[in-house]
């Protein structure tokens, strides 16, 4: 087994979304949190007066690395070594799955702590160490929910966003108590304190990921906001840490950008919380001995395509969900994935290819709003259309069906009757023609087949009797 | 001044009306209007849809069509974003220099309705009359490719007797998106549904855009639930006044396919 960033068992976006759509609570839940981040986004990055600015630095900057990420990469592993800690490369999932059991299983250990990380969600570490007997505990408070809760992540910041408090407590209830436990925020927060506490106590081995990793000095940081991160980084013996290639940023200096441009975007504070940067392994402090697994996974597959290499520029904000039309009505569920909304709509596609995820590139209604809020101008709609045509393509040459598909052969169709001026006026007569079945008292009720999606919710206007160069013409000669 | 008229084909083929409301309104100020007809599609439709080598003979045919007209305008924001935005994206991609060179200076000349009015034409006011209670609803690639910002509405303000309302999340998108709308139709209507309660809630008769897409659209939805309130074309109020209106189509009737015949 490869794994990949695609959950095999979620149908096509169509149908996942459709079952999503219905569940009024979750979309309330979904809709109420989106809605608040996305406005307390907006307060704080209408104060900064450069942030036009910073967005285009970081953008700048990320393209710039990913040109040269593989000279950029072997100065990382020296800088990394130079420091004390040992690097080692994973060209998939499987690979680095086996990499951070076998450094657990020589610790002898059955338990590691975790601090939230998409990667390893990414690669399904959690399932690979379990079954090599050893239990992975999530500290990210969201992040514990999901997996106390048997669930899957929904949101790349708040993975347990569909969940309400009447909810958590429930789960909490059913797993690490008390029975007598309220819905209070405070209250909840406390009996995963008391229960992570412990555990932070015990652990020999943490696990992280990476938010950016330093080539010039081997520093690798972790953003976050309760502070688990960093017991995760600091408490045990051994840390390992999953890092996507991509994630590598060449200086030091080079952090000033991204720490103003992803805490603002994300949780939309000014800053965050817990920054923690360590580079390497020390005998007198932190960890005595530091792993970094570099992971690729997909990505260099996608720093071959000119055009959707800038969705390695992603610093997982998550702006792009909380304002995604798309997102807010279907949840992060109904992509499949680790990583939904936006973002996932474009890179899902390319970490597990198109056979597994073809459908969300079209699952967007291309309004832009993403963009327009990405810190790092990730062109996702340009990206979406780009990767549709790829989607296609890749369909056609598989298969007969896919090359037989009914919209593929209407719109080549459509495209050859585009071609000259008397082949589009045929057509649009023709259209009118063919029409008469479907129009009653002025408007079509129903259209057959794929097309019945439309009529389902809304009426469609007849072609009118006359089209505007029919007119024009007809006014040209009486003039 | 001469002003080349884009139509598109959604407009040429399903909304006339639009297209007759742009000659009258140009013309009124004073404008020569010229209609080449050899145009057919920009490709939008199948750029957006991932067919990209079908949309590249449109894209040539596009930029053949409208070489020589100094200054081109289109009542659809979606389709003036695709020759401006996408252009120069199709044209690197074909490694066509020639093409490269011919879109570049395409985007320049191309114009969406309220920018040519505002921006080309510096007129605030275009001395319309449209007595009708009318929310605005700004279309997506308008409002993030083209950044028209308020334009429509600054020309709508101007408008003599009419009743502008505010509506609601209206930056929101309807959930249109080409044919989103019909491989996502479930999402697509869930969206849909929160902008029609948006646009009855503010009690307005017509709702208005810079876009028939959307219109049909949103119009359509709002045919389907019997609403009362008409989807038309800023282009259809701006070309109404006094001493000849434009008319509000009645709403699921025949009317809304009358061909004004000027
Ligand atoms: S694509 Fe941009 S907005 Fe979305 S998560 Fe990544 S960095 Fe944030």
């Amino acid at each position: 087994m490869t794994t990949s960033a695609s959950w095999p068992d979620v149908p096509a976006f169509p149908l996942a979304a459709k079952s999503a759509l219905a569940d009024a609570q979750m979309r309330r839940n979904i809709g109420m949190a989106t809605s608040t981040i996305r406005e307390k986004r907006t307060g704080v990055v209408e104060e900064m007066p450069d942030w036009e600015q910073l967005r285009e630095a970081g953008r700048a900057l990320k393209e710039r690395t990913l040109r040269h990420l593989d000279e950029h990469l072997l100065t990382l592993e020296e800088s990394v070594t130079r420091a004390g800690g040992v690097v080692h490369w994973a060209r998939d999932g499987d690979e680095a799955n086996a990499i951070v059991t076998r450094i657990a299983k020589s610790k002898g250990v059955s338990e590691v702590v975790k601090v939230k990380s998409m990667a390893t969600v990414e690669i399904e570490l959690n399932e690979a160490l379990e079954a090599a007997g050893i239990t992975a505990l999530e500290t990210d408070l969201a992040e514990l929910i999901v997996q106390l809760g048997r669930d899957r992540p929904s949101h790349i910041l708040v993975p347990a966003i569909h969940r309400n408090r009447a909810e958590i407590r429930d789960i909490f209830r059913r797993t690490i108590g008390p029975e007598t436990l309220t819905d209070e925020p405070a209250e909840l927060a406390e009996a995963a304190r008391r229960f992570l506490r412990e555990r932070f106590l015990r652990a020999r081995v943490g696990v992280s990921g990476a938010n950016f990793a330093v080539a010039e000095t081997g520093a690798i940081a972790v953003l976050e906001s309760e502070g688990n991160g960093r017991m995760c980084t600091t408490l045990p013996e051994t840390l390992i840490t999953v890092c996507g290639i991509e994630k590598l940023v060449p200086a030091w200096q080079d952090l000033e950008v991204f720490l103003q441009l992803l805490p603002r975007s994300s949780t939309a504070e000014r800053m965050n919380p817990y920054t923690t940067l360590w580079s390497g392994a020390r005998d007198d402090d932190g960890p005595r001995e530091f792993h970094l697994v570099l992971l690729d996974n997909g990505r260099t597959d996608s720093l071959a395509d000119e055009l959707a290499r800038q969705t390695l520029a992603c610093i997982r904000c998550s702006a792009c969900l909380n304002v995604c039309p798309v997102y807010e009505r279907t949840g992060g569920h109904a992509y499949g994935s680790v990583y939904p909304g936006p973002i996932g709509a474009i890179l899902t596609p390319q970490l597990a290819g198109m056979r597994a995820a073809g459908s969300l590139p079209f699952a967007s209604s291309l309004c832009g709003a993403c963009y327009e809020v990405c810190p790092v101008k990730i062109d996702i709609p340009t990206v979406l259309v780009h990767l549709r045509d790829r989607s296609n393509k890749e369909r056609a040459a598989a298969s007969l069906k896919g090359r037989l598909d009914p919209e593929r052969l209407a719109l080549k169709a459509v495209a050859k009757g585009f071609a000259t001026r008397g082949r589009y006026e045929r057509l649009q007569k023709l259209g009118r023609l063919g029409q008469w079945p479907l129009a009653r008292k002025g408007k079509i009720e129903r259209l057959p087949g794929e097309l019945g999606g439309w009529t389902k919710a809304r009426d469609l206007m007849p072609i009118p009797d006359q089209t505007f160069r029919e007119w024009w013409v007809e006014r040209e000669a009486s003039r | 001044m001469r002003i080349a008229l884009f139509i598109t084909c959604f407009n040429d083929t399903l909304f006339p009306r639009t297209g007759q409301a742009v000659v009258r309104l140009l013309e009124r100020l004073g404008h020569e209007v010229v209609f080449p007809l050899e145009q057919t599609c920009c490709g939008q439709m199948h750029f957006n849809s991932g067919y990209h080598d079908e949309a590249l003979p449109l894209v040539r045919r596009f930029a053949r069509v409208f070489r020589d007209e100094p200054l081109i305008v289109s009542p659809s924001g979606s389709c003036v974003a695709m020759v401006r935005d996408h252009y120069p994206h199709v044209a690197k991609e074909s490694g066509d220099p020639e093409l490269i060179e011919a879109v570049r200076t395409l985007g320049e000349r191309t114009f969406e309705l309220s920018e040519l009015l505002i921006d080309v034409l510096g007129l605030g006011d275009v001395g319309a009359y449209y007595p009708h209670r009318v929310t605005y609803h700004p279309s997506c690639h308008a409002l993030r490719m083209l950044h028209i910002g308020d334009k429509p509405l600054q020309l709508l303000r101007a408008v003599r007797g009419i009743d502008l309302v505010e509506l609601p999340a209206a930056e929101q998108c309807c959930g249109f998106g080409g044919t989103f709308a019909i491989k996502n139709a479930d999402t697509s209507i869930a969206m849909l549904d929160d902008k029609l309660t948006n646009v009855q809630e503010t009690g307005a008769e017509v709702c208005t855009a810079a876009d028939n897409s959307c219109l049909m659209h949103i119009g359509g939805g709002l045919s389907r639930q019997r609403a009362g309130v008409s989807a038309v074309h800023l282009a259809e109020i701006l070309a109404s006044t006094e001493a000849e209106p434009f008319g509000v189509p009645a709403v699921g009737s025949g009317d809304a396919i009358t061909v004004v015949r000027a």
